[in-house]
């Protein structure tokens, strides 16, 4: 069997040949014009651009479309590999959600390591003040980098959780679109490719958000960067269009859209965020793109007349930080909801009780992606906006608060009085209560204008960043990688280890993020490599200190769960079909899933949180006549 | 961004192909699928208007005047009104396919494709050689992109209303391709109504950016 036989490595091959093949063209173009053949921006731009298309030709994920404008009809099911072994699905381009799942997820937690490994690398430099190891050009881009591929990671993780679970949980066959789904995935390995490549041609120093003017006048990175992020946005949006349909349009008879798992409800509401918002990231970028390469001047405030009105014509900074924010805001809706959904979904199965509030949890979902759109400008009550718009910002940012509250109460009105089983799962479920609280209560200290002054660009904002996303993410996603661990392979995780992991992982965060909260609260800026080490009278070190080494022991925790996992794909002890007792459709069929989940059409039955309740089911997979 | 459009391109029965189902499971109809297609079409249009909005923001932010005034440079009116007309009587013709192939009328189907495709054509032409001025031999044109915010908006729009005109384009050649080898029927041209919502929606887009460019606001000189 040649390597050839794996899609991505097929894919890899198109991705270099499809860089060659741009820069060629450019090169070709510029003879033509009468130019000097090899300038390095554009041939790496229009390179860049080929490279997405050279993969996905390589890959093979536009095959059956391209037969399709042939008129050649091709199969809906295209089943297992037939003349290759079964693994080489998960190297290939394949239309079962359940492999399409698994690969977003795993190549999530690859990148979460690289993300990882990097923040490790600054977190190091920052340990003591001066500059040891890194250079100030070689720090930004790795800030910037940490940013950037944490937030592809997390797109992967929920992209990973949402393709496996939906469909089994509205108990449809598959997504609405397979072949869609499978071209959301991967989009986001060439993306990833250029992304990563981009730190070899210079880097981008201005961090993740990419604020003109600098991004404007920036090294080459930076048009590799906007690429590679507008590849991983394509895949958002096709990836939450797909995912819309398929919760509109293919849950069974008697599902209504408040008796659907409340997992679903958390999807859907992060798809319609992802569908609309991420357009406006992808507008902003390539803004900045054409502004690099064509010279189109949107965030150039140069102004066309000169000396007689050095304003007009000029571009404008701050609108860049508009249409920016106006995706960058919504996104962290997008990263936390499903989470949250995670956490309520686990809840119930473990406390053996039904979910308190279940429409208050549904709606709560939908207000917070509302309330996302009209809170972007939180981010900017320093960039020299209008008075005017603070104010309305501010409440609108504290409004927020609402939603989520009504989340956490739903959640202690689960677990009141229930009987909780302290199993991995739960752990991790309670310890993203905890740690999202964190990040809750430092959130109106900075969306209120008078405190946010101070604060603003502070590495308390980082602390506040980082608490959200993993109360709002890593820690629900870990959960739901313990919790769904044993569906997906059929095997056990061990649990010593799993509760080693968290005991290592939960207070490590929350000296990390208090760690940050409290460097910034003493004068610590975000982004930059030095600090004075007699900020906050001379402790200030000893806290970076203290964050570096929590970041150590989060690092080792996830090194923990991986060899947990990697251990006992393969050879942990049988887990049977549904050792959480949970109601859910996923849970009633075998572990691991076969090609076809569900055996006959799902009925349903019951509600789905009655637990306690005795004789009664959600849902039903057997075929009518077997009752 | 075509990828969606062609995704619901797909016109075969799925009926048919679907091996692996047995016994008393009923298959989603054509009909299902069609409903699924359509409505992953308007999330899809959904999605694309939040880009054009926000070259519609682009250009309300930065047009400005020396006081704070709504302004626009100047361009040709009589190019940008010959290709607005042009568009607007494509939708006509698309929508005249559309119709002949529910009514199976083949040849009336696949001649107004055509001439769909041939005004979409004449559009993306009147667009890149008489208000671009790409062929300085043939018109001179009113900006260049590095024209501050003006060649930055009126290139920036114009190119991405442009570049959503081109691949309608080829969808309708590829469907005017199909069409003749006989794919589609009366009941069964989703791949034809996808084509045609895609263009009636970029036409659509027009209507919206047609006046935001060429007619609001008083213009002001731009100097070269």
């Amino acid at each position: 069997m040649s390597l050839f036989t794996l899609g991505i490595a097929r894919g890899l091959l198109g991705q270099v040949l499809g860089m060659v093949i741009g820069m060629l063209l450019t090169c070709a173009v510029r003879i033509l014009l009468g130019w000097e053949a090899w300038a390095a921006e554009p041939a790496w731009t229009v390179g860049s651009v080929c490279s997405i298309i050279g993969f996905l030709l390589g890959v093979g994920s536009l095959d059956d479309w391209l037969k399709w404008t042939k008129g050649i009809p091709t199969p809906f099911h295209h089943g297992p590999p037939v003349d290759k072994p079964a693994w080489t699905r998960y190297f290939s381009v394949d239309y079962n959600h359940k492999v399409i799942g698994v690969q977003y997820t795993v190549w999530g937690i690859l990148l979460l390591m690289v993300g990882g490994t990097v923040a490790m690398i600054f977190r190091t430099e920052l340990a003591r003040s001066g500059l040891q190891f890194l250079g100030l050009d070689l720090y930004n881009s790795f800030i910037g980098m940490h940013g950037m591929i944490m937030i592809f990671a997390i797109l992967l993780g929920v992209g990973g959780m949402a393709n496996y679970l939906v469909p089994l949980m509205i108990g449809a066959e598959d997504m609405a679109f397979p072949r869609l789904n499978a071209l959301g995935f991967w989009f986001n390995v060439p993306g990833s490719v250029l992304l990563l490549l981009s730190l070899f041609i210079g880097g981008w120093d201005a961090g993740w958000t990419a604020y003109p003017p600098l991004s404007a006048r920036g090294p080459i990175g930076y048009q590799l960067f906007f690429l590679g992020v507008f590849a991983i946005g394509l895949s958002s949006i096709v990836g939450s269009l797909n995912l819309l349909v398929t919760i509109l349009r293919m849950r069974p008879p008697g599902m209504s859209l408040f008796r659907m798992p409340i997992f679903c409800w958390a999807v859907f509401a992060t798809s319609l965020l992802q569908l609309t918002a991420t357009q406006l990231i992808g507008t902003s970028f390539l803004m900045v793109s054409v502004q690099r390469a064509l010279g189109m001047g949107f965030f150039d405030p140069r102004g066309i007349l000169g000396e007689v009105s050095p304003m007009v014509g000029g571009g404008d900074p701050v609108l860049f930080q508009h249409l920016f924010w106006f995706y960058s805001h919504p996104a962290v809706y997008i990263f936390v909801l499903p989470g949250l959904g995670i956490v309520s979904e686990l809840l119930p199965v473990f406390s053996r009780k039904p979910l308190f509030g279940y429409k208050w949890i549904a709606l709560s979902s939908m207000a917070i992606a509302i309330l996302g759109f009209i809170v972007w400008g939180h981010h900017m009550f320093v960039s020299g906006y209008n008075d005017i718009l603070r104010i309305p910002f501010m409440y609108a940012t504290l409004l927020v608060a609402i939603p989520t509250g009504v989340k956490f109460f739903s959640w202690l009105g689960t677990m009141w009085g229930g009987k909780i089983h302290f199993d991995t799962p739960m752990l991790f479920v309670l310890g993203a209560i905890s740690v999202f609280l964190i990040g809750g209560l430092s959130g109106p200290i900075l969306s209120t204008v008078p405190t946010d002054f101070p604060l603003h660009d502070s590495y308390f904002v980082v602390g506040h960043f980082h608490a959200t996303m993993f109360g709002g993410f890593v820690f629900p996603f870990f959960a739901a990688l313990y919790y769904w661990f044993p569906k997906v392979t059929g095997r056990m995780y061990n649990e010593t280890l799993g509760k080693i992991h968290f005991y290592i992982m939960t207070p490590a965060f929350w000296v990390q993020t208090l760690g940050q909260m409290g460097v910034g609260v003493m004068g610590m800026r975000r982004r930059i490599a030095d600090y004075d080490p007699t900020l906050g009278a001379g402790q200030i070190e000893a806290w970076h200190m203290a964050v570096t080494i929590a970041g150590f022991a989060i690092a080792f925790g996830v090194m923990l769960m991986l060899w947990n996992f990697f251990q006992n794909a393969e050879v942990g002890a049988a887990a049977g079909d549904n050792p959480w007792r949970s109601r859910s459709p996923e849970w009633q069929i075998p572990s691991p899933i076969p090609e076809h989940s569900f055996p006959a059409p799902v009925r349903v039955v019951g509600e789905p949180y009655d637990y306690g309740l005795a004789d009664s089911g959600y849902v039903t997979t057997a075929s009518p006549g077997d009752d | 961004m075509t990828a969606t459009a062609i995704e619901h391109g797909r016109e075969h029965d799925h009926a048919a192909d679907d091996h692996h189902h047995t016994g008393e499971i009923d298959l989603p109809t054509y009909q299902e699928y069609t409903r699924r297609n359509r409505l992953g079409m308007w999330l899809f249009f959904a999605s694309e208007a939040f880009l054009f909005l926000a070259l519609l923001v682009t250009r309300f932010y930065l047009w400005r005047g020396p006081h704070g005034e709504v302004v626009r440079p100047e361009l040709d009116q009589f190019a940008g009104l010959v290709v607005t007309a042009v568009l607007l009587l494509s939708s006509y013709f698309m929508n005249r396919a559309e119709v002949s192939i529910a009514n199976d009328k083949r040849t009336d189907f696949l001649a107004s494709l055509l001439i769909t495709a041939a005004l979409g054509t004449a559009f993306l032409v009147g667009v890149v050689v008489w208000e671009w001025g790409m062929f300085p031999g043939i018109v001179k044109g009113h900006l260049k992109p590095t024209d501050g915010v003006f060649g930055a908006v009126v290139f920036g729009m114009t190119g991405m209303h442009a570049l959503h005109v081109l691949s309608g384009v080829v969808l309708i050649l590829n469907v005017w391709w199909l069409g003749r080898k006989g794919h589609f029927s009366s009941e069964r041209h989703w791949g034809v109504e996808a084509c045609a919502i895609y263009w009636h929606y970029v036409d659509l887009v027009w209507i919206f950016f047609y006046p935001a460019i060429y007619l609001i606001g008083s213009t002001i000189e731009v100097p070269h």
